[in-house]
């Protein structure tokens, strides 16, 4: 099962390998790690997508859940946050795709935040699907590189699990 | 120096002074001259190991035969990595210790200067946390903290890595404010409710039983255990770190579990149907097949460590907290609740009968292994012992009977051969008052035997018993059940003289091949000033029993 994990942390030195190293030693390859201040000066946090059996993450929870630097360390449940992630594409424009070029970017709400010569640069926002979707709607066309940046997530409403 | 002002080394070595260290366990290099500079001057004792793994399981043995931390120093580079299997041997024990290393000058890290390496990088896994310290000023809070992680919550080594310019680097001394940490707040206190709930648990039982773990001592809670057991007529069972919690000559006693276990401890975890597990982490050594472990039992997980909680054994009820405290409030309301322990009568009687039925098979006569022990502890009563790892390992834990706390001490988690000479020096240094013995096999005694030199330098008197089969035992033994004889790589041929040795590095030497002489030598071992060596020329390659050689714990050799 592919778990969300949600780490609040004091921001120190190490504290990225200590966390990542836990995953590791367990044998799980991460997914997807995205990591930045948070509005309390001194204070990170992560969002860990990772696959793999459920006892065993739990087991790696409270091992991070014990790392000193760690304040909280828990499983984010999709149904009750909201997530995104973040995706940059470069892709060569030819001439005659353009028209459906742009009425795919539109399609996904992607916007070209860069266009150098027949080069375009395109961001996209949703949620893992949304990203994975517009991927997959640009592979046919002549995508020179891209980057995706980890999932961030958020439960909604009144829950507050790092406090 | 301007007045007002210290260095970085005069300023740990007096957050160590008004910590109430009194010894350092170490090695110098040119990485921790600034500290040592300073030690000179200090009121802490330095014991001059002949290698860093020894100084390390030197505050090892420190910490366990006392309660207190130890603390083992050593320079950067090879002097840091040689430390490290102490460190692992501490914490896969949850021995508190603090390991102090030097480190090349912060402007060369990440260089690759001389005898440099990435000293908190390698001791992640190995350490409760450790400390890259960048600046003078933070080392007084980091003593402060790193003392108060490795003593609370779940104990365990804490390494702090100085680089050379950080401990010669002078600032303004100001009070130490150590900043509280938000990422850890051990529980100490148990759960009301679920204490509530064992407490119903363990009075609907018919077949309850007490597993004690390391974590007895951890939370000094020896007293609190036994009381519990008095309080409802309780059998108690232990893992080999949980030896010494009870006084094996105490009715409700009934040996060590697991795969070297005794059949009726095996036998009592097989058919209770409630243990009250308090301080273990059900290793796979303890447990064996994971599916066919204490099946018929509900069991109660007494831990301070909430990560230890299902992930070996699930628990049916989790009790998060300081053992001491739990049991004694368990203890309480038991007796409240008028618990009558007189219905686990016929459970005991049982469980006794068993054990009548299986007796230790181990040879009493002769130079042998459990005879040799058994004559210990007639002679030497009341002692520490400190057991090297192998077969003799599991012979000292069936065939020495103890009475006191921290009296046995053993590296369970991680098995580290070596462990005994330098941790027998260290429990010496920490409890005086004591005699230390040690039990090794010839193999494991090589490993660290030139720590000797160290115990003859601040006399230092332990007695060191080597079982010497000239031979690997417990490879042997596995190679002879479990590989079809297929002998390899465990002989170690009669190639050195132990005594001669000894005597080599100032230490008494003994060599004793006859059954004559056995009680006379371990005698004369007791009441030397200086360090003895006693090396017993086995008489047979005898394999340490019982054994579990089956899917469950008492699918067992005997
Ligand atoms: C550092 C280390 N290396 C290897 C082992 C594997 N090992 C476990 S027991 C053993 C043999 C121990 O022989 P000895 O010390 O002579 O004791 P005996 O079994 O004969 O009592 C070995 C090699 C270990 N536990 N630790």
């Amino acid at each position: 099962m592919k778990h969300t994990i949600s780490v609040y942390c004091d921001d120190t030195p190490g504290v990225l390998t200590r966390i990542s190293g836990l995953f590791s030693r367990r044998g799980f390859n991460i997914e997807s790690m995205s990591v930045g201040h948070t509005e309390i000066p001194g204070k990170s946090r992560f969002t860990i997508v990772v696959k793999g059996d459920d006892n065993v993450l739990e087991q790696v929870r409270k091992q991070l859940q014990k790392l000193i630097h760690v304040i909280r360390a828990w499983d984010i449940k999709p149904q009750l946050s909201v997530e995104r992630e973040h995706a940059l594409l470069k892709l060569k424009v030819e001439e005659d795709k353009r028209g459906e070029l742009l009425q795919i970017i539109t399609a996904v709400q992607a916007r070209i935040i860069d266009s150098t010569e027949d080069i375009w640069i395109l961001e996209v926002t949703g949620n893992s699907s949304m990203v994975d979707n517009a991927f997959n709607l640009f592979k046919n066309y002549n995508i020179l590189e891209s980057i995706r940046t980890g999932k961030i997530a958020l439960e909604r409403g009144s829950v507050l699990n790092a406090r | 120096m301007k007045k007002g002002k210290t260095t970085g080394a005069r300023a740990l070595i007096k957050a160590l002074e008004s910590r109430g260290v009194e010894y350092i366990f170490g090695y110098p290099g040119g990485a921790t001259l600034p500290l040592y500079d300073e030690l000179a001057k200090s009121s802490i004792k330095h014991i001059l190991a002949r290698h860093e793994q020894g100084a390390a399981h030197m505050a090892d043995g420190y910490a366990r035969a006392s309660g207190k931390v130890g603390v083992c120093m050593a320079t950067s580079g090879p002097g840091a990595t040689n430390l490290v299997t102490g460190i692992a041997t501490a914490f896969m024990d949850s021995s508190p210790i603090i390991a102090i290393t030097g480190q090349v000058p912060r402007a060369m890290i990440g260089n690759d200067a001389f005898q440099e390496v990435d000293t908190t990088g390698i001791t992640i896994p190995i350490t409760k946390h450790n400390y890259l310290v960048k600046r003078a000023s933070e080392l007084p809070a980091t003593i402060e903290e790193a003392f108060y992680l490795a003593s609370t919550g779940r104990k365990g080594p804490v390494l702090i890595d100085i680089p050379s310019d950080v401990q010669k680097e002078e600032f303004h001394l100001q009070e130490v404010k150590r900043k509280p940490l938000e990422g850890y707040k051990p529980t100490i206190t148990g759960h009301p409710g679920q204490i509530r709930r064992a407490i119903q648990q363990i009075k609907a039982s018919k077949r309850p039983l007490i597993l004690a773990g390391g974590g007895i001592f951890h939370a000094d809670a020896t007293d609190e255990l036994i009381e519990l057991a008095e309080s409802g007529n309780f059998p108690i069972v232990y893992t080999l770190m949980g030896k010494a919690s009870i006084p094996n000559s105490h009715r409700l006693c009934f040996g060590m579990i697991g795969y070297h276990g005794r059949v009726e401890a095996n036998t009592a975890i097989s058919e209770a149907d409630t243990i009250v597990a308090i301080g273990v982490r059900f290793s796979n050594r303890s447990t064996g097949k994971l599916q066919n472990f204490a099946t018929q039992a509900s069991i109660i997980h007494i831990d301070i460590d909430p990560a230890e909680i299902g992930k070996n054994v699930p628990a049916t009820l989790p009790i998060v907290g300081d053992a001491k405290h739990i049991l004694a409030e368990l203890t309480k309301q038991l007796k409240k609740s008028n618990i009558d322990g007189s219905k686990h009568e016929e459970w005991i009687l049982h469980l006794a009968s068993v054990r009548k039925k299986h007796p230790l098979r181990g040879r009493m006569e002769g130079v042998n292994t459990p005879n040799i022990i058994r004559k210990l502890k007639e002679v030497a009563g009341d002692i520490i012992l400190v057991t090297d790892v192998g077969k003799h390992q599991m012979f000292a834990a069936h065939y020495f009977p103890v009475d006191t706390p921290r009296s046995f001490l053993t590296s369970g988690g991680l098995g580290t051969m070596g462990f005994s000479v330098p941790a027998a020096i260290g429990a010496k240094v920490a409890r005086p008052d004591k005699k230390v013995a040690v039990i090794a096999g010839d193999g494991s005694f090589f490993m660290t035997s030139q720590q000797i030199a160290s115990a003859v330098q601040y006399n230092i008197p332990v007695l060191i018993l080597i079982m010497n089969d000239y031979c690997l035992g417990m490879i042997h033994q596995l190679q002879d059940v479990l590989y079809g004889k297929r002998y390899n790589a465990c002989d170690l041929e009669r190639i050195v003289d132990y005594a001669k040795l000894a005597e080599s590095m100032g230490a008494v030497g003994i060599r004793v091949t006859e059954e004559k002489d056995i009680e006379s030598a371990i005698s004369k071992g007791l009441e030397s000033e200086r360090p003895v060596v006693i090396d017993f020329i086995l008489e047979e390659k005898e394999n340490a029993y019982p054994m579990v050689v089956g899917d469950t714990l008492l699918d067992i050799l005997e």
